[in-house]
């Protein structure tokens, strides 16, 4: 029988630590929708969509109600459009027509995001891929949830390098487009190495060909959860300390695997799997940074960081795989910096540098993630970052991704205001000695050895 | 069996176990266990019930329950019984 204590922290922990599902994200193949007319291929879009994310949000509801969790957002994945408009998009306008489409078939079931503007160009872009990343910037401007991402590398395929020069361009253009907003359009974009094909979080949800025709896989939060169990441990040594997480994130990933079960049950679409990230929001106490704190950092980014860091994330999987069935996405401690108070408070205060987030991002999913830049940082200093990022990803063999926002308009000092979920955020200094003739180079670097590891 | 779990939170006064007793067998919900603690003049009630003989649905009743809680000056939840199992047994 349950005891009135377990019950009380439960409910303690979704009252005043934030503990919440971050998403449901409902993953739908749009491989049977192909069409070469692009009014038949975008309808079949829209009533596919329609037809079975019908009830994702009033599930998702019941859930929250019965269960007493809140569930922050609902979502939907799809196949990367660059593959479903290949036959029927001869020009980057026509793919905008499908940002629309995917918008309006968001609108209509009420979801908060959709993703899987995305092309996958780890070795090289066909005329279709390039036409969908060409088109990325007008596709996040004029629409309001959808979410866009590129696949720029893999640990077997090594960096495309044309791809990452190109994505820097259209990261400035988005930024441009969006300049009334504080570049908001940036917030909605990824660039991954090693996408998973199963991620539940945006901007980087996308349903990857692997997977079956529908799929909902669910993404858990809960840092203030994990702050508060260490503050019940302060000053004990690591074994105590690991062994809290690990416990903490077991309960925090059961709720997830509950939630994901029974949406699947109610909704009669297969359960894939449970991303065991811990997600931060703006919300005071929801910080990964206050964790570090907690743990005896100064500052989010003092010396110490990077191995707080990667005992969290390793603590965080362990707990969390027992805690579920099935286990994929991204799967880490998230470390966005304008999504979390703690974060951008290091920031101001100067402990916490692009540098030492690259450092960080070795670590732990995922990478550089709502990180705002001058917006007259040059574009192939942009690519430049991404290429880092990626090398990072492609060598360890774990995804990494660049969520970056140079805001037009603004300089370091300035603060940028996204809202919600995305927070805001301080602009932060970006070294400015140039990379231009190494990005512009052709090609692409090769993949790395997987031998003679060092 | 529908198990479902009562939590009462917020400051002692006389009644309260009362009030939601009474609306609770108006209704057909079962009580199978209850227990109580008071801790910095707080009230902490838990209930085990179960819903399954209650011609209203959950909704009805969370909403209701929570309508009693304004009434007194306390929280009153209405929860499924599966979050807190699946969080704390293996």
């Amino acid at each position: 029988m349950l005891d009135i204590r377990e019950v009380l922290e439960t409910n303690e922990m979704i009252e005043k630590e934030n503990l919440d599902v971050r998403t449901i994200t409902l993953g739908i193949s749009l491989l049977d929708c192909i069409d070469s007319d692009l009014d038949k291929l975008n309808e079949n879009i829209y009533n596919k969509i329609t037809t079975l994310a019908e009830n994702l949000v009033s599930t998702g509801k019941d859930i929250e109600k019965e269960f007493g969790i809140p569930i922050v957002n609902k979502r939907i994945s799809v196949t990367p459009i660059a593959l479903i408009g290949a036959a029927a998009c001869k020009t980057p306008d026509d793919f905008v027509t499908i940002a629309k489409t995917l918008d309006d078939a968001a609108k209509k079931v009420g979801i908060n995001f959709i993703g899987g503007y995305s092309a996958l160009v780890s070795k090289g872009m066909t005329k279709a891929d390039e036409n969908l990343i060409r088109s990325i910037p007008k596709a996040l401007s004029v629409t309001d949830m959808v979410c866009s991402s590129v696949n720029l590398g893999s640990t077997k395929t090594g960096l495309d390098m044309d791809a990452i020069r190109l994505m820097g361009e259209m990261v400035h253009e988005a930024a441009y487009l969006t300049k009334e907003n504080d570049s908001i359009g940036c917030a909605k974009l990824v660039v991954f190495c090693n996408a998973p094909d199963d991620n539940p979080f945006m901007a980087g949800a996308f349903h990857g060909v692997t997977e079956a025709d529908a799929i909902i896989n669910v993404g858990v939060s809960g840092p203030g959860v994990v702050k508060k169990a260490l503050e019940t441990i302060h000053g004990e040594d690591f074994e105590v300390l690991c062994e809290t997480i690990k416990k903490t994130a077991f309960k925090i990933t059961r709720v997830g695997q509950l939630v994901a079960k029974e949406a699947s049950e109610r909704l009669g679409i297969p359960f894939g799997i449970i991303d065991l990230s811990l997600a931060p929001t703006p919300a005071v106490g929801d910080s990964i940074a206050d964790i570090f704190e907690e743990m005896g950092l100064e500052r989010a980014g003092a010396p110490g960081t990077t191995a707080a860091l990667a005992m969290l994330n390793d603590q965080v999987k362990k707990g969390g795989v027992m805690a579920s069935s099935y286990v994929g996405g991204l799967s880490g401690a998230f470390i966005p910096v304008s999504e979390d108070q703690g974060m951008i408070r290091a920031v101001n205060d100067g402990a916490l540098t692009i540098e030492k987030l690259e450092a960080m991002t070795c670590v732990c999913s995922v990478g550089l993630d709502m990180i705002a830049i001058p917006g007259d940082t040059p574009a192939t200093t942009i690519s430049g970052i991404i290429a880092d990022e990626m090398a990072i990803g492609m060598v360890n063999q774990k995804t990494t991704a660049v969520r970056i926002i140079p805001v037009i308009g603004k300089d370091v000092g300035d603060t940028v205001e996204f809202g919600g979920l995305l927070g805001y955020a301080p602009v932060m200094k970006v070294n400015s000695f140039g990379c231009a003739d190494f990005i512009n180079r052709k090609g692409r670097i090769p993949a790395p050895i997987h031998s003679f590891k060092n | 069996m529908k198990k479902t779990i009562i939590t009462v939170v917020g400051k002692d006064s006389v009644g309260i176990i009362a009030k939601v007793c009474t609306y609770l067998a108006e209704n057909q919900v079962n009580i199978l266990d209850i227990s109580q603690t008071i801790t910095g003049g707080y009230f902490n009630m838990m209930m085990i019930t179960d819903i399954s003989g209650s011609s209203k649905k959950f909704d009805e009743l969370s909403d209701e329950l929570d309508g009693i809680g304004e009434e007194i000056g306390v929280v009153i939840k209405l929860q499924r019984e599966e979050i807190f199992v699946k969080m704390h047994r293996i």
